[in-house]
């Protein structure tokens, strides 16, 4: 089947609205040749540790393996099912209180079978990251093309 | 006994993770299979597969920081997930093990499994900023 464009914008709507990505209200920013951008907004009930009112790390691992998924998507040009093996999560510092947090993942290499990415999540300035990421994802042939993640 | 367990933040809450029945060793964590948590149709979304494993260590560290006399502020540093199943329309269970407490970082690594514990779905490693 040859590579089809795949439209991230396009899709966003109905596939950030579904589950997991729906819960944590996940917006789509934009996109280039091989990289995505999701938002994640601030929302009082997930905030984290202690009395701040920073965003919790669970939910920015949620943000930036969603992306990652996207981003393997546009840069195979379609769908296809995707697991990820592994995910690592630098935290550089708390976002700002009641801030959103923006993660933007880049797919840097494809082979027939794995998809690398690597990323960073920030508040307002990609110069100073809240996070970085980097981790990889298996293609699974023989299961079904609907859009999903982890 | 009283519960010396510490209560869960905002975010486990509202995903729905709550402790399971307590047993002899680090507390357990589950979350229940419904919408929040759904990914892929039909599994377990990883990322909050990893919300859950995260919980699990920061459960654990802070009843250990409490035990200790050690009131902590605690902060994330790093988390490396391996994702080894897809998780399944079942309840998740995570539990904690706190590999090194140092004086200012813990080490802990986690595991989640669903049915079975010897059939891991995910397991984790997390190093914490421990602040007195």
């Amino acid at each position: 089947m040859p590579n089809a464009a795949f439209h991230p914008e396009a899709i966003a709507p109905a596939l950030l609205k579904a589950g997991h990505s729906g819960w944590l209200g996940l917006q789509y920013r934009d996109h280039g040749a091989d990289w995505v951008e999701l938002e994640l907004p601030w929302r009082e009930d997930l905030v984290g540790e202690g009395e701040s009112q920073v965003l919790a790390s669970g939910p920015i691992v949620s943000l930036m393996d969603m992306a990652s998924g996207l981003a393997i998507w546009i840069r195979f040009g379609e769908f296809r099912a995707v697991a990820t093996l592994d995910l690592r999560i630098d935290y550089q510092r708390p976002a700002r209180a009641k801030s959103a947090v923006i993660g933007h993942v880049t797919c840097y290499h494809l082979t027939r079978s794995a998809a690398f990415v690597r990323g960073i999540a920030h508040d307002g300035d990609p110069e100073r990251p809240v996070a970085t990421m980097a981790a990889c994802f298996m293609t699974l042939p023989h299961i079904g093309m609907r859009p999903g993640a982890g | 006994m009283p519960d010396s367990r510490p209560v869960l933040p905002a975010y486990a809450r509202s995903l729905g993770i709550e402790f399971a029945e307590p047993g002899d060793g680090a507390p357990i964590v589950s979350v229940a299979f419904d919408q929040a948590v759904e990914g892929r149709p039909g599994h377990l979304h990883g990322g909050a597969i990893s919300g859950l494993l995260e919980t699990a260590g920061y459960a654990l560290l802070g009843s250990e920081l409490a035990e200790a006399g050690r009131p902590s502020t605690m902060k994330p540093i790093n988390i490396t997930v391996q994702f080894l199943a897809a998780g399944k329309r079942e309840t998740t269970y995570a539990q904690a093990r706190l590999t090194k407490l140092g004086r200012r970082t813990a080490n802990i690594t986690v595991e989640a499994w669903q049915s079975d514990p010897a059939r891991p779905v995910a397991s984790a490693i997390m190093n914490v900023m421990v602040q007195e």
